[in-house]
């Protein structure tokens, strides 16, 4: 089950994240993940909204440069060794993992978090082969 | 001394007569062997008979940029290609370069004119040069090399860069005469007292400076940093590269040698002359070229011009240095520019056809710098960080390769370059020349 | 076959008239060089008080050896024989490290040099009618002035393009329909593995030559290049301080080098005993300039390795054959005691379908011992994806070294394009070993 991520191109200019997140929060837009990825004179700001169609439009419209990318949310046990768990599993099963990050909020007793895989698809079956809960656009817009 | 000195301060008069015969021969020659200048000159109905004097020039047809473009690479040879014995190319307005093929003899003239330059700015049979354009396609470098050696001159061949061994080379050599750009004879001051060697105490006394417009400012400030004389060369590689006009010691403008070289300052707009004194575009017909002969050439410089006598005794006109181009070319480092070329690049980046602009900057006493900002629209955008890294790396790749010169490549969000009535301003120039 | 020459007269001259010009020459070289003030005393401390002292070719042993460290001690002065002002041209080699080596040459040293090369690149066939792209560096080096000035000499259309831009090359050679290259080994190597990039197939291009010179390299490597092309490839050699390229060059048979021996004498000594070694057997090139004034340089030692060929040349020159160089006296690489030489690991390598166009080779030290790793690109187009392919490959890399350099190397497969490519002289062996 894939959830949409929303990447959004920055330049590293003072104020800049703080612009964009503005923008969401007055279109009332509320985000539920969030890394930056940068680099020496660029960004690239990685997010996951409750309204990820209503945020690209917005997007579109204030000429901020953003695109939809295809990602996988994953419960993890809030635990030691709960992560290293579910990575054994994806490496075993020759799954790369291009990029992951942390969830702003917990889902029940769980940690949750966001991957980027090379193969989404291949990555899915794995998880569910093995168990390992994976959370769907209506659990996000839901939260 | 003059290298040639009955060409050199022939009366008026007599320069006069030997330009009218060498026009008329020229006219026939083209005619006879460039099937492009003989569908030229019959298309604005010139027969070669209507050429008698050099003032009959204005009847012939201007060629432009656009023609050598158009005809590249063999189009615009009047010999056979087996007679050129040197290529040369510079950069043109997009994929194409500019040609210029030298046979034998043009090499001779080359060597002619290159001899002239460097004794019109005071060199000596008995003088050692250090050459410091780049050599190469660039004809800067080789160019300096012909003319001194066909004065017998030392010549250390160092090309362009590597400043710490220009200076060891002249420290341990002690050349008089120094040949580059002007801004990296500035440069190298600063590499000079880095290693503790006083600019004020070098060998060299004479530069020998052009490939890039500078100004009489620069002029002072290399004249006092290297307690030298510092004079301007002239030349563009349709031509024949440097070699086309030089500053004597007195500085007061470039003697063009109009023996061979033959100027016109025209409107560039109409295409008429403008009076002598005024500023206008320089317009050069070669008179003696054998491999790439070219009519009424439009340089796009702008200029004016004088036929004042000179106190070096040269009777040839002088021009000014150049204030400004009639087109948007620009000069880095001694490349010509064309921001159609970096479009051309930006262009063949999947298709897309980003907003950019070119940043040229100058730090005191540092070499040019060009960035090159692009605009990130969905269309290139990735949301991963190595695909961009590579996108950034691709353009400053094939752009250095098309200008031979490195850049800088930032990607901007879009809209941040600055567009006035919706048209982008494509060049910032904030060298202060 | 049809053996162009330059100066037929001199080229084919019988061996007696040309040892009778060496010996005429030699004389005079050593008058010139009593004019520097290194030679001057040295020459005199060996003995020699005039040019009356060589009395045959055989007395030149008298003469001690020349190195490089003498040209860096007596830098920049100590060997020129002639006033400044009669230097027309002055070249440096890169002095990367300290010192840089100088040479000086008058009008004459420079025509004479000029005309060398012409006949380099006659002997090959070039004509006229040839394009001929000038791949190698302008400037102080002297590998792109040098055949610079013979190319133009015989008429040829000189595009004076130096080294690198490899897009900008490609286009060029497109363009003016070149037919002669002179160009590094290893970059017209790297020159193929780009050309698709740009839609560009080797049949698309026009080159009938390749003049490949400045760096090492084996047979095999010309006969890959000479097959991915479809061209001649001719090997070259000369050294800066003998005045750059144009001291030997291979003619149409392509049977190594002819030694222009009216301009230089040509020894091969045993490196470690200074003495000759008999025709046949590897050592190392020393040369005596015969006709620089400017800066008389004799028996000066290269520290080339090679050898010189007994037989006669089809191609009737008298002037004797270098074979290719086999090694450098200095890059010789000591591994657990065993000599051994990049050129022989590079002889295995080319002779290997499967080995793509690049490599390297890698010292360290694990414990005491000393490591050898050969790392070897993979041809693409012969890998199938088959794994087990890859370790018979490794194998088969590692059996044929070990017959050739007497040590068990490790060898890594990569990738095509995932070694550093050179566009200039390679560098091709990286040593990690703690120096002792």
């Amino acid at each position: 089950m894939k959830i949409t991520q929303i990447s959004v191109f920055l330049e590293n200019r003072k104020g800049r994240l703080c612009d964009v997140c503005s923008l969401l929060g007055s279109a009332g837009i509320n985000i539920r993940a969030l890394t930056i990825a940068e680099t020496e004179s660029f960004g690239v700001l990685r997010i996951v909204v409750d309204k990820p169609d209503k945020a690209i439009d917005m997007f579109k419209k204030q000429n901020i440069t953003a695109n939809k990318t295809d990602v996988v949310a994953v419960e993890v046990p809030d635990q030691p060794g709960g992560l290293a768990r579910v990575l054994k599993i994806l490496s075993d099963n020759d799954v790369n993992v291009e990029y992951m990050y942390g969830f702003v909020e917990k889902f029940s007793k769980n940690a949750l978090l966001v991957f980027r895989f090379d193969d989404a698809i291949r990555a899915n079956k794995v998880l569910a082969e093995n168990n390992i809960p994976i959370v769907t656009a209506d659990d996000i817009s839901g939260l | 001394m003059i290298w040639n000195e009955k060409i050199e301060t022939m009366p008026l008069a007599d320069l006069k007569n030997l330009q009218s015969q060498r026009l008329a021969s020229l006219v026939g020659y083209v005619y006879k062997n460039c099937p492009i200048y003989k569908q030229k000159l019959d298309q604005a109905g010139v027969a070669t008979s209507d050429i008698k004097s050099i003032d009959d020039i204005t009847k012939l047809p201007f060629t432009t940029k656009l023609d050598m473009r158009d005809n590249y690479p063999f189009g615009l040879f009047s010999r056979p290609r087996t007679e050129l014995v040197e290529i040369h190319v510079s950069s043109g307005t997009t994929g194409n370069p500019t040609l210029v093929g030298y046979t034998r003899d043009d090499i001779k003239l080359w060597s002619d004119v290159m001899a002239r330059c460097l004794c019109c700015a005071g060199a000596e049979p008995d003088d050692t040069i250090q050459i410091a354009y780049g050599y190469g396609l660039f004809t800067g470098g080789l160019g300096f090399h012909y003319g001194a050696l066909e004065m017998g001159l030392t010549i250390i061949p160092t090309s362009s860069g590597q400043t710490k061994r220009q200076l060891k080379i002249m420290q341990d050599f002690a050349p008089r005469i120094l040949a580059c750009t002007p801004s990296y004879c500035l440069y190298m001051a600063e590499e000079a007292k880095e290693m503790g060697i006083d600019p004020r105490q070098a060998s060299w006394k004479i530069g020998i400076f052009g490939a890039e417009p500078w100004s009489e400012s620069m002029r002072t400030e290399i004249e006092q940093t290297w307690n030298m004389l510092a004079t301007d060369v002239y030349g563009l590689s349709e031509i024949i590269g440097p070699g086309v006009s030089q500053e004597c010691r007195h500085k007061q403008g470039l003697h063009i040698f109009s023996d061979v070289f033959y100027p016109e300052i025209i409107d560039p707009d109409t295409g008429k002359p403008v009076p002598e004194g005024g500023d206008g575009e320089l317009v050069i017909t070669t008179l003696t070229k054998q491999g790439i002969p070219l009519l009424r050439y439009r340089t796009r410089d702008i200029v004016s011009m004088t036929t004042a006598p000179c106190k070096c005794g040269r009777t040839s006109p002088r021009t000014s240095k150049i204030k400004g181009r009639t087109d948007d070319m620009i000069v880095v480092r001694g490349i010509n520019v064309f921001p159609s070329q970096i479009e051309h690049v930006l262009l063949g980046i999947d298709g897309t056809h980003p907003h950019y602009q070119i940043v040229i900057d100058r730090q005191a006493h540092q070499l040019d710098t060009v960035d090159i900002m692009v605009e990130v629209d969905e269309k290139i955008f990735s949301d991963e960080i190595k695909k961009m890294h590579a996108l950034e790396q691709k353009i400053k790749k094939e752009i250095e390769a098309m200008l031979s010169i490195g850049v800088e490549v930032k990607l901007v969000e879009p809209k941040t370059i600055a567009r006035s009535e919706g048209k982008a301003k494509r060049v910032i120039d904030k060298r202060a020349l | 076959m049809d053996t162009p020459f330059w100066n037929k007269e001199i080229e084919t001259l019988p061996r007696k008239q040309l040892e009778q010009l060496q010996l005429e020459r030699l004389k005079a070289l050593v008058a010139q060089a009593f004019k520097t003030a290194f030679y001057s005393k040295r020459l005199k401390r060996a003995g020699i008080n005039s040019p009356d002292d060589i009395k045959s070719l055989a007395d030149m042993h008298k003469i001690p050896f020349t190195v490089k460290d003498d040209l860096r001690q007596n830098y920049p002065f100590g060997l020129l024989a002639v006033p400044m002002e009669q230097v027309v041209r002055i070249h440096s080699s890169s002095g990367t490290t300290g010192i840089p080596t100088v040479i000086y040459l008058t009008a004459d040293d420079l025509n004479n040099w000029t005309d060398l090369i012409a006949r380099c690149l006659v002997a090959t066939g070039a004509t006229s009618k040839d394009v001929f792209q000038n791949m190698m560096s302008y400037g102080l080096f002297t590998g792109g002035l040098g055949l610079h000035y013979g190319a133009e000499k015989i008429g040829m259309t000189v595009i004076p393009v130096g080294g690198g831009n490899t897009q900008r090359q490609i286009q060029l050679m497109k363009d003016f329909k070149t037919s002669v290259l002179h160009i590094t080994p290893s970059y017209l190597l790297h020159i193929h593995h780009r050309l698709p990039e740009f839609n560009v197939k080797p049949s698309d291009l026009h080159i009938k030559k390749a003049f490949l010179g400045a760096e090492p390299y084996s047979e095999n490597t010309r006969k890959k290049l000479e097959h991915l092309f479809g061209i001649d490839a001719y090997n070259s050699y000369g050294l800066s301080e003998m005045n750059g390229p144009g001291v030997a060059f291979e003619c149409v048979y392509k049977n190594d080098l002819h030694v222009w021996e009216d301009a230089y004498i040509l020894e091969i000594i045993d490196p470690v005993a200074g003495t000759p070694v008999p025709d046949g057997q590897q050592g190392e090139v020393v040369l005596t300039n015969l006709v620089r004034n400017a800066m008389p340089l004799m028996r000066y030692r290269t520290r080339d390795l090679a050898f010189v060929h007994t037989d006669p040349c089809p191609c009737g020159r008298t002037h004797r054959r270098l074979s290719r160089i086999l090694g450098r006296t200095d890059d010789m690489l000591i591994v657990g005691g065993v000599n051994v030489f990049p050129s022989q690991i590079e002889e295995v390598l080319m002779s290997i379908p499967e080995v793509g166009n690049n490599y390297q080779i890698h010292l360290s030290r694990a414990g005491d011992l000393d490591k050898l790793t050969v790392k070897v690109e993979i041809y693409s187009k012969l890998f199938t994806g088959d794994l087990s392919q890859l370790d018979v490959l490794k194998s088969k890399i590692k059996d044929r070294l070990r017959a050739s350099i007497t040590i068990n190397p490790h060898i890594e497969l990569h990738e095509p394009g995932a070694l550093p490519a050179f566009e200039g002289k390679a560098k091709r062996v990286i040593d990690e070993r703690e120096k002792l």
